[in-house]
């Protein structure tokens, strides 16, 4: 049905009014197979709707959407068959076993008998779940829940799988295995459209889309949204400075000539320079004003760094369009 | 049409397991009714007996107290307190302690040895319908019949009309026989709906049911795979309850328990079904609760459990169509006391069978709209 060059997902102009609110504003964007596609943006932008989209459970109220080539509007049962799902909260039984959990998931989707103990064994083996098989689900630990709720969304082998928030409240650990586990199945061909609020996993994603209140504000490669000239003005570049005592550094900085702007990092400064400056005379700069001996390297902006410049421009620009 | 029951054996098997899981729960579930059987059926009879009774016996001779004799061998009357004056008569009647007076005046004796007409005094306490329904028609018929016999006396004619009532099926008027049919069909319907109300909006909250749209799995087949594992459970109760019912009880069935067991069957699908829609508009566990106890009380009073339905006013009579727990009762009763057999009661057993499905459909328009999302 889906032909192969077709994207995973294409979303066009997509709308979604509740009421007189609209949750989600003419959002287009479109995510090619085996990416690890991930969308951010703050709490209550729109994530969790524009997936309840995709998924068929939500009617659009505007615009068309197609996922693994099937349109939403006319084959949303076509959709769910072909998708898999993880909800926010690891929507589990808790009290089946992980087994039961499991099988329970492998019927709803017509799984033959020997097929669904085929599959069992693959995701306990990818998930490593042996050991817990007969526990209840219930008594797993917040990461194991999470890759049982996982091996739950990929039993019937869907080719997009959806992750809404996967590590939220999830301990480093989990969370760095969960994404270990993501780029596996990635490279196996799988595509993965994952919301997330944190930003060195949005920095692991093939592709990214910003969400800002119902309006998708950056879209692309990781890469491609630093090189933005909304974040890397053209004839600007970006450095880092350690130093002992970064407020004074900090306050140092915003008086140098061509250092257009200065922001507190930890324990360093990252500033955004004039071409016309380059690293000796910063050095030099710096080290005139009371003897500040400071380590000093070039950077790439950071995904928040592009994100926070972004949602300041967008709402420069909607204050403008209303003034 | 496979498809349009999509998921449904993937569901009875979860269902199942829930069920073996919280089977503590289950069991009391289960044990609860049959504890209110026993309550009930010991409790209530609807037959009145044994009126407590306040006497002032003005004359005292030999007729007087013949008449009183008859009074408390009618077994109607429990003849508690003997008084010697009208104020005690009074009192005792407005206290509450007694609910009819019998007054015997002084020459009562006197006018029947005169043949001038005899008078006693009967005061009755009105409060309860029904004790002074049962008062007048027993003290009257002692009246009747005590004259009778004394106009009678002397000549050797027959009564000239001689009513012979027979009451049909519960000849001896036991009150459990009447009475438990009806019991046994709102007890079936409170432990059903309340076992289906729980099962949707507890994945609601859980956030599973969210989970399960994104599945292909079909409203219909979702709703009947949470169905029928209670389906089994709700006739397991039946069971129970007819055997607490025979053999406890001692009620009589005088039909075929097999076909009372099929009959059943549309019943407790139709109470399923209500839980489910409950289920549905609920929006948490206490609201189904809440929800649940509506339609409890109308299966109580407007399905002749109680009341009988022809004697209510036209509007609640038309009402009580709508009520399943009316067409159960009649199948209840038909079979446990009148012996009725398919031929009568087919009618009944197939309107609650669309009940049913007239429910789950509305039930499953809800899942497919999605209205439960939002």
């Amino acid at each position: 049905m889906a032909a192969s060059d077709q994207p995973a997902i294409s979303a066009q102009h997509l709308v979604r009014r509740f009421g007189a609110f609209t949750a989600v504003n003419d959002v287009s964007f479109q995510v090619e197979k085996g990416e690890i596609f991930g969308f951010l943006g703050p709490n209550g932008s729109g994530k969790t709707t524009v997936i309840k989209m995709l998924t068929g459970l939500l009617p659009l109220s505007g615009g068309d959407a197609a996922v693994q080539g099937i349109d939403v509007r006319k084959d949303s049962e076509g959709v769910r068959e072909n998708i898999g799902y993880m909800s926010q909260n690891f929507s589990l039984y808790t009290d089946l076993t992980v087994t039961e959990n499991l099988t329970f998931y492998g019927r709803i989707y017509g799984l033959s008998p020997e097929r669904l103990k085929k599959r069992l064994d693959e995701i306990v083996q990818l998930n490593g779940l042996g050991p817990y098989l007969n526990h209840l689900a219930a008594e797993l630990s917040g990461g194991w829940k999470q890759r049982l709720a996982l091996g739950c969304a990929m039993l019937h082998e869907p080719k997009l799988i959806f992750l809404d928030e996967p590590t939220a409240g999830i301990d480093p650990v989990a969370r760095r295995q969960l994404w270990d586990l993501l780029f596996e199945l990635s490279a196996h061909g799988i595509t993965f459209f994952v919301t997330t609020h944190y930003m060195d996993e949005a920095e692991r994603c093939s592709h990214v889309a910003y969400i800002y209140f119902g309006k998708v504000i950056a879209d692309g490669t990781p890469d491609a949204l630093r090189e933005l000239p909304e974040v890397r003005p053209v004839g600007t570049y970006r450095v880092e400075i350690t130093a002992p005592h970064v407020t004074h550094v900090l306050r140092i900085a915003r008086t140098i000539p061509g250092i257009r702007s200065a922001t507190i990092f930890g324990q360093s400064v990252h500033v955004l320079i004039d071409d016309t400056l380059d690293l000796d005379q910063l050095r030099a700069q710096l080290l005139e004003h009371d003897h500040v001996v400071a380590e000093i390297r070039p950077l790439a902006p950071s995904l928040e760094d592009v994100f926070v410049e972004l949602t300041s421009k967008h709402l420069a620009a909607q204050e403008a369009s209303r003034a | 049409m496979r498809d349009l029951f999509r998921g449904f054996s993937a569901v009875f098997y979860k269902e199942a397991l829930h069920v073996r899981r919280d089977f503590s729960t289950l069991f009391f579930s289960l044990i609860i009714p049959i504890l209110q059987m026993f309550l009930l059926g010991f409790a209530i009879d609807t037959n009145i007996r044994q009126i407590n009774t306040v006497v002032f016996n003005a004359d005292g001779r030999r007729e007087s107290r013949e008449l009183l004799d008859r009074l408390k061998n009618s077994d109607t009357f429990h003849l508690v307190r003997y008084v010697n004056n009208d104020r005690d008569l009074n009192d005792a009647i407005i206290s509450g302690s007694c609910r009819v007076g019998i007054k015997i005046p002084v020459d009562y004796s006197d006018h029947l040895l005169h043949k001038t007409g005899a008078q006693v005094l009967v005061l009755i306490d009105g409060s309860d319908s029904s004790v002074a329904g049962q008062a007048i028609n027993v003290t009257t018929a002692i009246g009747l019949d005590e004259s009778l016999r004394r106009v009678l006396a002397n000549s050797s004619a027959a009564f000239a009309v001689d009513m012979r009532p027979k009451i049909l099926f519960n000849p001896d008027s036991r009150s459990p026989n009447f009475f438990l049919p009806g019991l046994l069909a709102v007890l079936l319907l409170n432990v059903t709906t309340f076992l289906t109300a729980f099962s949707i909006v507890r994945e609601k909250e859980r956030g599973t049911l969210e989970q399960l749209f994104v599945t292909p799995v079909r409203p219909m087949g979702l709703l009947l795979g949470k169905l029928l594992p209670y389906l089994f459970i709700g006739f397991w109760e039946l069971l129970m309850l007819l055997f607490a019912m025979r053999f406890i009880f001692q009620v009589p069935i005088h039909g075929s328990v097999l076909l009372l067991a099929f009959l059943s069957l549309p019943y407790l699908f139709v109470s399923l079904s209500l839980g489910i829609l409950i289920s549905s508009k609920a929006t948490s566990q206490a609201n189904a609760m809440q929800l649940a106890f509506i339609t409890i009380l109308p299966s109580i009073f407007f399905s002749g459990y109680i009341f009988p339905r022809e004697t209510m006013p036209k509007f609640f009579y038309i009402l009580s169509y709508f009520v399943p727990a009316a067409y159960y009762i009649n199948i209840t009763r038909g079979i446990i006391l009148r012996g009725a057999g398919w031929v009568h009661l087919w009618s009944d057993a197939l309107v609650l069978f669309l009940m049913g499905t007239v429910l789950l459909i509305i039930a499953a328009r809800r899942f497919q709209n999605k209205v439960i999302m939002a």
